[in-house]
């Protein structure tokens, strides 16, 4: 008991569920998280197979926090606005939402924050391209690219549960 | 206008829950007896319906014990004309489907 190991790793804003799967797929291979940072996952050994991981994006709420842990779930930490938990896979089935609105309510909240990061780096692209700082500007206009393309992403995945949505609840 | 749409699954089970008082992760367990474990609620999901049917005063929260971080709720009286209205249009839903699909079988 105690062994540690830290991974880096990066993941795409739009590949939360690419995260999530990895995450879990550490857990049954025996590594379960147990903090997170810019990049960065720590893990813990665990039983492979001991516990699910769930992530999401949600602004800060401690009284949610607190829900989630009356329920049996674990708070992992917290990297700017993704929340991280995990549960013991014998203490029950563990998903953070079980119909599609409020499926289609998370994509939101995260394309929110796409548009917004996105829109000041339009913004910032713009003023540097009047000012001196040209290289500057250039690296603000990728950043808003990249930012609308992770809008695009998070689009699709939310028209797909749109779909699903006019015929089933 | 609202009081003639449908709820969803999700809000049908959590406010027969509530017939007495209960908290989170009471809801989901007694939703998912009465559906005899059909309907398993995530808790993201049970809380942004909870504080939602909060605001619309079907559902009521309880003064917090002492020592207990719990949060209790029940429902209102609202709450439970909402309900009594569902279950109305649920019925209809289920008579027309038994005798339209009933005469079918006949011919």
């Amino acid at each position: 008991m105690g062994e540690r190991k830290t991974v880096r790793k990066w993941f795409w804003v739009w590949d939360f569920d690419k995260e999530e799967r990895w995450l879990n797929e550490m857990a049954l291979q025996g590594w379960v998280l147990d903090g997170v940072g810019f990049c960065t996952y720590h893990f813990k050994k665990c039983e492979p197979g001991e516990y699910a991981v769930r992530l999401e994006m949600r602004p800060h709420d401690e009284s949610y926090i607190a829900f989630m842990e009356e329920t049996g779930a674990e708070f992992v930490g917290r990297f700017t606005m993704w929340i991280y938990f995990r549960k013991r896979v014998e203490d029950g089935a563990f998903d953070l939402y079980s119909d599609i609105d409020s499926k289609i309510a998370h994509l939101d909240r995260i394309g929110r924050v796409l548009a917004v990061i996105g829109g000041l780096n339009l913004l910032c692209a713009f003023m540097n391209s009047v000012g001196v700082g040209t290289w500057v500007g250039v690296l603000n206009t990728i950043c808003a690219t990249v930012l609308m393309y992770g809008l695009g992403r998070i689009h699709g995945k939310k028209e797909s549960l749109q779909q699903a949505r006019q015929l089933y609840e | 206008m609202i009081e003639n749409m449908a709820l969803t699954e999700s809000t049908y089970y959590i406010l027969l829950s509530l017939v007495s008082p209960q908290h989170g992760y009471g809801i989901m367990q007694q939703a998912e007896a009465l559906s005899n474990g059909r309907v398993r609620l995530a808790a993201g999901t049970l809380y942004g319906a909870l504080s939602a049917m909060v605001d619309k005063g079907w559902i009521r929260q309880l003064p917090v014990e002492e020592g207990s971080r719990k949060k209790e709720y029940q429902l209102t009286e609202k709450g439970r004309s909402v309900l009594g209205n569902e279950v109305a249009r649920l019925r209809e839903l289920a008579d027309n489907g038994e005798r339209i699909l009933g005469m079918a079988q006949e011919e």
